[in-house]
């Protein structure tokens, strides 16, 4: 696997304040590989997940993209992130634009692409994930599991190498997050490469390659999500599982 | 009631002149005013300090002793224009300070998800701000502007003492003529209420068609 990485993080460290949120942390995540990030609140995983885009800058370490270490700011930088998807916690759809708009804004404006082309394109991804019907409506007007549909349309819409989701279900109702992690399990299926951050335990162990278990800014675990959740090997992660899995 | 229809004409340049410098020196404030905003939450350390700077020496500067920097100073740097372009240009420059921090508070309130969004879709800083944030931000500012604006075709007055051919200048003429200060100035305050007004119609139009929907 290592021989056609995709993500790789060496040694990445960061701290807020005096918290040292990441700790000489390690990681790899090939080509067509689903690796899910599960952890306690405060372990770290999101802001692990934000530094693999940059949304985050770290300290020392570093990650490299299908070879190509991150640059630091600017126009190189941007070019970088159109390669990897992100989905929100919070969704953030543009809140003026339609879900048409919203799904052809970065291939017209980033991509360079023709209207035309991008808005066909936008119509057949909002098909795939079941919200062809509400492509004139905006963001305020669709349900917490619609947008978020719509926010993977749009991060689809770049044709990413790579898609990173930060909690994508947290903030869904519960009757909403199944349409979500179907969509999800779809893309895998396809054989999208993606790091997911979740509490979804039923999805990490359907659909995850790997299953990373972070605590206190450190990885603790690194393993199939059957060895994972059958036998954990740290008191953490045994602690962390009978916890969540008890009801 | 006479001193209006006898002094038509005069009455008439100086809402012109008033409406002329509120006009150039509102579209240069604008522009600068944006831009500067723009510069307060670039990721270029240089251009945030650049717009931190032009906010803190024009906001606190007086208007007066700007006019009077502008108007005697810069010629004495080689640098001779009509007094009303340089009007305009302290008019301008002075407001532009206030517009930029309207349009800055209007783009913290903006969540920052948009933003980061933009960023993750490949955006970059010009497109992040103009496509996805000032749109919405813009919202928002429409009121605060237009107060600004108002404020702005007020403080154009002050180039009346600069020999610039403004409303309130009017006065000094009629006062010669022999004409009662009381008259003069109602009729001075009514063009201003002309000039602020339609301002504030404008903004009011602005603010239905764009205005956040709540």
């Amino acid at each position: 696997m290592a021989a056609d990485a995709l993500i790789e993080l060496r040694g990445v460290n960061k701290h807020y304040g005096k918290l040292h949120v990441l700790q000489d942390i390690d990681l790899t995540v090939g080509r067509g590989e689903v690796v899910v990030i599960i952890g306690p609140s405060g372990s770290g995983k999101s802001t692990l997940c934000r530094a693999i885009n940059r949304l985050e800058t770290i300290e020392s370490g570093t990650i490299r993209l299908d070879g190509v270490p991150l640059p630091e700011e600017g126009r190189a930088l941007a070019e970088l992130r159109a390669e990897v998807g992100m989905v929100f916690q919070s969704f953030n759809l543009f809140a003026h634009k339609t879900v048409l708009a919203n799904v052809m804004l970065a291939p017209v404006k980033v991509r360079r692409k023709k209207k035309e082309e991008a808005a066909q394109r936008a119509r057949e991804l909002l098909d795939r994930v079941g919200l062809a019907a509400h492509a004139e409506k905006y963001p305020a007007q669709l349900s917490g599991g619609q947008q978020q549909r719509v926010a993977i349309a749009r991060a689809l819409a770049m044709e990413p190498k790579a898609l990173l989701f930060d909690e994508p279900t947290s903030a869904l109702d519960p009757e909403m997050i199944n349409e979500v992690l179907e969509v999800m399990r779809q893309l895998a299926r396809d054989g999208m490469t993606m790091v997911v951050v979740t509490h979804e335990m039923g999805f990490a162990r359907s659909a995850a390659n790997r299953v990373v278990f972070m605590a206190d800014g450190r990885i603790v675990e690194d393993r199939t999500p059957e060895e994972f959740f059958t036998a954990p090997r740290s008191e953490r992660a045994k602690d962390f599982l009978s916890k969540i899995l008890k009801h | 009631m006479n001193v209006l229809l006898d002094n038509l004409s005069l009455y008439g340049k100086g809402l012109l002149g008033t409406v002329e410098l509120t006009v150039y020196a509102s579209l240069l404030a604008l522009v600068l005013g944006f831009a500067m905003a723009a510069f307060r939450v670039a990721p270029v350390g240089s251009l945030r300090i650049f717009g931190t700077v032009w906010v803190t020496v024009l906001r606190n500067t007086p208007l007066t002793l700007l006019f009077f920097a502008v108007l005697l100073g810069l010629p004495r740097f080689g640098l001779v224009l009509p007094f009303q372009l340089f009007a305009v240009l302290a008019l301008g420059c002075y407001t532009s300070a206030f517009i930029c921090e309207v349009v800055r508070s209007g783009i913290n309130t903006v969540p920052a998800g948009q933003g980061e969004a933009a960023r993750s879709l490949g955006m970059t800083f010009p497109q992040t701000l103009g496509l996805v944030v000032l749109p919405q931000a813009f919202r928002s500012v429409i009121p605060p502007i237009g107060s600004t604006l108002i404020a702005l075709a007020k403080n154009s007055a002050i180039a009346g003492s600069f020999s610039v051919v403004e409303l309130l200048g009017v006065y000094k003429p009629l006062n010669e003529r022999g004409y009662g200060i009381v008259w003069s100035f109602v009729w001075i305050a009514v063009g201003y209420l002309l000039v602020t007004l339609t301002i504030s119609a404008l903004f009011h139009a602005l603010e239905q068609r764009y205005g956040v929907v709540r």
